[in-house]
């Protein structure tokens, strides 16, 4: 079953490369010119294209790797002076590199939904669980949007963060350890989750049966050093260089698309404020001259990435974007610490990524997947837990249509995400034999077919004072999710906590 | 209310339809003809632009040598259904003359997206109506054969239509609707007149039925509401052309039905075609004793099958004889294209819900079958750069097909979460196990001969030597296949009853 769904899977998303591609595509096809032409020394000094190397070394090697079998597709990509370049051949290799990869994502959804069956506190058991885990896992349908339309390699990423579950879940503690640090060094947002593996692995594997083993933490100590050393080691000189390329701090608090959580809303209570104060309370207030407001409102929604200066509110600096993400983190942190079981694991996993989704800097909507990929596997354990499962994904699937703008993409995104949904709550409701959603949950689900009407369609036939507004759909998608995700979130915390 | 299975299977067709309509249409960017997607376009033109009098005349307006309207008077009101709404989205699609070989993304996009509408207006209502409540293996196959997504979605046609009130026709006349069955078939044919590979078994069945009626007033009776029917619907089609007068109307036959072309056109896996090979009939027979010899060949091979089904006038006996009649047709007759393979593939997916799912029939003949059908029309898809989603689609669908039972009974009882039967499976017998070998060899066969005729340039005396080899490859099993489905057809074997289905 696992090659056979992974062929299955395959078959549909080779379909699909005509597809639009997004710059990301020339973001990494501008990697493998760079990591394939140059010295190790100039990987993170090279900057002729804007698109520098920005993710740690292990992915520049992965992309070397890559660059090893795109020469006999096409050598041209390989040039990094070819800014843009495009060829057939380049497309075929670009979009079979990312199926291919997939293949680590089968792998770690495969051993996840094999070491299920280890878990004494899970109830439900049988084939249809089996089934649900590794077929929603490989179907995601914001995994395909992203990587197969938009283009990333998220599924070859979360791949790693799978097998490190899966380990975890068997009590291999190193192992898992080893697959985190390996994925840390591929792509660094997923420090976001760090805390959560940092306490279970302190609570579970060094305080081994209550009593503290040195032994222990040294081992894992050395692992994740090694680790490092591995991957930085060949930078030691640019260090300073490749944290600055890491670590970009000119972006604003929000990105281009408006991702669906709390600083999306906080923007908008804050322009809303602002209209209102200028209304009733003119001279409280320092107006915003006509080309302010045009100026700011154009910035925050017209793609460009910039630091934002709220008006009424006050304003949001990264250092405390960090503070209050970590602030949320910390409940479920203790309470894992508490419970440390694979379980409680998995869930304080999905809440610190979720936590910091919600309150981080700069964060890109694609990264909804890090809760909902995560949290799949939670949803066959418990009513409640498929239920807010249901709500996150299919709200956050809906969020990331914004990211598929062409025409022709419009009726890809919504096949792929109404059969994923049906899936979803098929799948689901066999695992836990009965209805998972109430009448209110289905309706705030169905009210999505409007904003997307509204959107897609409605929006354009404005009349022209109200159409000029182009941010208004992203708006509309950017609070439509986010109350889900927002409420989605809330619940789950307090479910988490009375467990 | 929703059913969440059809639901989530339409959904997935949808996926694999949209994900083929991609990639290239037939003749694109290939001026000054282009190919069918040009045709269904210029039909549109022609239809909003021009009186239904000059629609299938050649006048100063019209020219009837660039893609003249050759299906009956349906596919016309479709295409100016259709054409009406182009002309409001944009009128530059179906300007008058100007319009010619207009290619534009938006374009793309609109005739793509009207594939996908009439298969959702037809096609899907279509086999939810067949399959009834509950999915089935039948519905799963019909919705993701890659055989008629490829020509509909990929090369560009709208066989969906035909196909689908097809398939409305053959559940109306199983579950004795005959009226309902008469018509839909009458519209069916109304729109390609292909159909008529569908008509024998038609007839033969229905007249069997009558036949079998109780009384003689009953028999009478019901042979005259049939009959009041199928002309009342071809009076209905046909009424405008008949009001403009004679002229009009035979011009219409004879567009419908050119008897001055060849014997085939291109390559295609047709029994003569393959004969040709060997012995050049055009050579050596005159036109209208080659017609002869089609005709003659074609009926007499199709008697066998019709007449069972008037003698046993069951359901399964009319399924199998409309998958062997439609499959002579198509080795024996006049001017076949490739795709007419749809029109036997489309019954062979139907036999699968008047046989056992067990029989060797679903488990071997059948996909060995449609992959071939899919494998005969490879110069035709390679030529339009359909390639990559051929290879994709297809063995997407041989995966789902070897899963049948793990998708098709999540719809039912908990009763089948045990892993494994309990009852012992026998082991295949000798018979089976040549017929499972075979199937892989000859499989094999297909996979190299497509990947030779992709990679390896042919012998500059033997130009058309990998479509030919496809072709004769492809009918040599046809002709196969053609005797194992007449074996089944007149083996007793194990029938499933079909009682009244849930609708």
């Amino acid at each position: 079953m696992l090659i056979a769904g992974f062929l299955a899977l395959a078959c549909v998303k080779l379909l699909y490369l005509p597809s639009y591609k997004s710059t990301d595509f020339e973001v990494h096809r501008n990697w493998l010119a760079i990591t394939s032409s140059l010295g190790v020394q100039s990987w993170y000094h090279e900057a002729t294209s804007q698109w520098t190397l920005d993710y740690p070394p292990f992915f520049a090697w992965f992309e070397f790797a890559l660059s090893k079998v795109a020469v006999h597709f096409d050598p041209e990509m390989l040039v990094i002076k070819n800014l843009g370049y495009s060829s057939d051949k380049t497309i075929l290799f670009q979009r079979l590199s990312v199926i291919v990869t997939d293949f680590v994502f089968a792998v770690g959804a495969w051993t996840c939904m094999k070491n299920m069956h280890n878990l004494k506190s899970v109830q439900a058991r049988g084939p249809s669980r089996d089934a649900a885990i590794y077929t929603l896992l490989l179907t995601n349908a914001g995994l395909f949007m992203v990587d197969h339309i938009h283009f990333q390699y998220n599924g070859f990423l979360f791949g790693f963060l799978l097998l490190s579950i899966g380990a975890m879940m068997q009590e291999q503690y190193l192992l898992g350890s080893l697959w985190f640090c390996v994925l840390l060094n591929l792509k660094h947002i997923y420090m976001y989750i760090a805390p959560a593996y940092f306490i279970f692995l302190l609570r579970a594997y060094c305080f081994n049966n209550s009593a503290f083993s040195i032994t222990r933490l040294v081992k894992l100590g050395s692992l994740v050093i090694l680790t490092f050393v591995v991957s930085f080691g060949p930078f030691v000189n640019q260090i300073p260089q490749v944290i600055s390329r890491l670590f970009p701090f000119k972006r604003g608090l929000c990105h281009a698309y408006w991702a669906p959580n709390f600083w999306a809303v906080y923007n908008l209570v804050d322009k809303a404020l602002t209209i209102i104060g200028k209304k009733f309370g003119g001279d409280m207030i320092k107006i915003p001259t006509a080309t302010d407001l045009n100026g700011t409102q154009a910035s925050m929604t017209g793609g460009l990435v910039q630091d934002i200066e709220h008006i009424v509110l006050p304003s949001v600096p990264p250092l405390a974007t960090f503070i209050i993400t970590f602030l949320f983190m910390v409940p479920c942190l203790i309470k894992l610490w508490r419970r440390p079981n694979s379980v409680n694991f998995m869930r304080s996993l999905t809440l610190c990524g979720w936590s910091s989704f919600l309150f981080g800097w700069h964060v890109h909507e694609k990264a909804v997947l890090i809760m909902i990929l995560p949290m799949t596997l939670l949803a066959v354990i418990s009513r409640k837990e498929a239920k807010y499962f249901l709500l996150l994904a299919i709200t956050g699937h809906f969020s990331l249509f914004p990211l598929l703008f062409p025409h022709q993409e419009l009726y890809t995104k919504m096949f792929l995400h109404i059969a994923w949904a049906f899936l979803a709550v098929k799948m689901l409701k066999k695992v836990h034999k009965c209805d998972l959603l109430t009448l209110a949950e289905k309706i705030y689900l169905l009210a999505s077919v409007i904003i997307f009407i509204y959107s897609e369609f409605i929006h354009f036939y404005l009349p022209p004072h109200l159409a000029k507004y182009e941010f208004l759909p992203l708006l509309a998608y950017s609070l439509y999710s986010a109350l889900g995700v927002i409420s989605t979130y809330v619940r789950f915390y307090k479910f988490f906590l009375s467990q | 209310m929703l059913n969440v299975d059809y639901a989530l299977l339409f959904s997935v067709s949808l996926i694999l339809r949209y994900g083929v309509s991609l990639w290239p249409y037939s003749g694109e960017g290939k001026p000054p003809m282009h190919g069918d997607y040009e045709a269904q376009r210029h039909w549109q033109e022609i239809t909003i632009n021009l009186p239904l009098d000059q629609w299938y005349n050649h006048t100063q307006d019209n020219d009837l040598l660039y893609w003249g309207l050759d299906y009956p008077p349906l596919t016309a009101y479709h295409s100016y259904l259709v054409g009406q709404v182009a002309h409001r989205v944009n009128s530059s699609f179906t300007e008058l003359h100007q319009s010619r070989g207009i290619e534009s993304p938006d374009h793309k996009l609109f005739m793509r997206l009207s594939v996908i509408v009439a298969d959702l207006l037809i096609l899907f209502p279509a086999i939810r109506f067949f399959c009834g409540s509950s999915l089935s293996a039948t519905a799963l196959l019909l919705a993701i054969y890659p055989g008629l997504i490829l020509i509909d979605h990929g090369h560009f046609q709208y066989n969906g239509i035909s196909l689908g009130l097809f398939v409305i026709s053959v559940a109306a006349v199983i579950r004795n609707c005959d009226v309902l069955g008469s018509i839909a078939f009458c519209l069916a044919l109304n729109y390609k007149q292909m159909e008529l590979y569908h008509a024998l078994p038609f007839f033969f069945y229905l007249l069997g039925k009558c036949l079998h009626q109780p009384s003689f007033l009953r028999k009478i009776s019901k042979l005259f509401v049939i009959g009041v029917s199928v002309i009342g619907t071809f009076v209905a089609v046909w009424l405008p052309f008949f009001l403009a007068g004679p002229y009009t109307t035979l011009q219409v036959v004879r567009r419908i039905f050119p008897v001055d072309r060849g014997l085939y056109e291109d390559k295609v896996a047709n029994f003569w075609c393959t004969i040709d090979i060997i012995f050049k009939l055009k050579q050596n027979l005159d036109t209208s004793q080659i017609g002869l010899l089609c005709i003659a060949a074609t009926l007499l091979l199709s008697l066998p099958s019709n007449l069972h089904v008037l003698r046993y006038p069951t359901p399964r006996n009319f399924v199998m004889s409309l998958l062997n009649t439609s499959l002579v047709f198509f080795l024996f007759s006049f001017h076949v294209h490739e795709k007419t393979i749809l029109l036997v593939a489309i019954p062979a997916i139907l036999a699968t819900s008047v046989l056992d799912k067990k029989s060797a029939f679903q488990r071997y003949w059948l996909p060995w079958f449609l992959i071939l059908t899919v494998f005969s029309m490879v110069p035709l898809l390679v030529k339009d750069g359909l390639l990559l989603p051929t290879i994709a689609s297809t063995v997407f669908f041989c995966i789902m097909y070897g899963n049948l039972d793990q998708m098709v009974s999540t719809s039912s009882s908990p009763l089948n979460e045990r892993m494994s039967s309990p009852l012992p499976v026998e082991p295949n017998s000798f018979w089976i196990q040549l017929l499972g070998f075979s199937q892989v060899v000859s499989l094999c066969g297909a996979c190299l001969l497509t990947l030779l005729h992709e990679v390896y340039p042919p012998p500059a005396r033997y130009p058309y030597l990998w479509p030919t080899l496809i072709c004769a490859y492809s009918s040599l099993h046809f002709l196969l296949f053609l005797l194992a489905f007449h074996v089944i057809q007149f083996s007793s074997g194990v029938t499933v009853s079909y009682s009244k289905k849930k609708l």
